[in-house]
């Protein structure tokens, strides 16, 4: 029953972040939304015994991907008034899709399909289990080239984003580090042969 | 039938999540950056349910495969902006209206 009241509490949070989401007047707003959903994603995978995957989630998806998007939104000096004009005009378009696919897929899932999914709610798991540990021996044995796939696709993007955002501007003061190493202390340093002088 | 936490109610919950960030997509239309938030959000969604028929059938590739789609989605992310950032820095601006100049 607490287990209930929990699924049910993180759940109606999750539901108002992903609302604020979509519906919020200002970007920075927006990724806050998004950041909240996210945690309340990560307790009902929690709930669902995924720690390590909610833990991921929580360090990854938070600690990189949505600090990310903070810095491009605050980057961007977006004008929020010119955005909002058409927000009225798709509105009711959107409102209306959404129900009829909610009310798709809610009757797939609790009329259609109730003899199939069943009422008992998830098995048990075994006395001392681990799902760090589970998933770990599964990621590096079965799954081992997917997992080097995926460690290619991470490269990928840091050479993709890097090239994509670089620029050389004109007029930049740089140093020629090649012209620099190559020099020869000849072109310098002159050494002037002269008579000493005597003192006054 | 409501009070035992099973697949059903996870999947309901990523049914909702998903078809908010569709009406999202409707909704914020013209901004390129609350797009890339919704299909975050619709990914979100989707790993919902990959970890809760994991979590019935007792089966972790299921969660294997969420890892992968989050390795996927912040290399997404990543170039996502990387292109908007471009994008807003030879346009000065990123309304999906304005962007017609290859008349498609």
């Amino acid at each position: 029953m607490f287990h209930a009241i929990l699924f049910y509490a993180f759940a109606a949070v999750l539901i108002g972040a992903a609302l604020g989401v979509i519906f919020s007047k200002n970007p920075v707003h927006a990724v806050m939304f998004l950041v909240l959903a996210f945690f309340q994603s990560a307790v009902l995978w929690l709930l669902a015994e995924a720690e390590f995957l909610a833990i991921v989630l929580v360090l990854v998806y938070v600690g990189a991907v949505m600090v990310l998007f903070l810095f491009v939104v605050m980057m961007l000096d977006i004008n929020v008034e010119q955005v909002r004009e058409s927000f009225t005009r798709y509105l009711w378009l959107g409102l209306v899709i959404a129900g009829l696919m909610i009310i798709e897929l809610v009757n797939l899932v609790w009329v259609k399909s109730q003899d199939v999914l069943g009422q008992t709610g998830f098995a048990a798991t075994p006395e001392g289990y681990s799902n760090t540990k589970a998933l770990g021996s599964v990621l590096y044995t079965e799954h081992v080239y997917a997992f080097e796939i995926a460690a290619v696709i991470l490269l990928l993007a840091i050479v993709a984003a890097i090239t994509l955002t670089m620029r050389r501007r004109p007029g930049l003061k740089q140093q020629n580090i090649a012209k620099q190493v190559s020099v020869d202390p000849k072109d310098r340093v002159r050494v002037v042969k002269m008579d000493a002088e005597r003192a006054e | 039938m409501l009070s035992t936490i099973g697949l059903p109610h996870y999947l309901t919950i990523s049914a909702i999540l998903f078809t908010l960030s569709v009406a999202g997509i409707f909704i914020n239309r013209r901004n390129l950056i609350l797009l890339l938030m919704c299909i975050e959000l619709m990914l979100l969604a989707v790993n919902f349910n990959f970890v809760a028929f994991s979590r019935y059938l007792g089966d972790e590739t299921g969660q294997v495969f969420v890892f992968f789609i989050l390795t996927v989605a912040a290399a997404e992310a990543a170039i996502g902006l990387a292109i908007l950032v471009v994008l807003f820095r030879n346009r000065r601006s990123i309304n999906v209206a304005e962007l017609d100049s290859m008349k498609g």
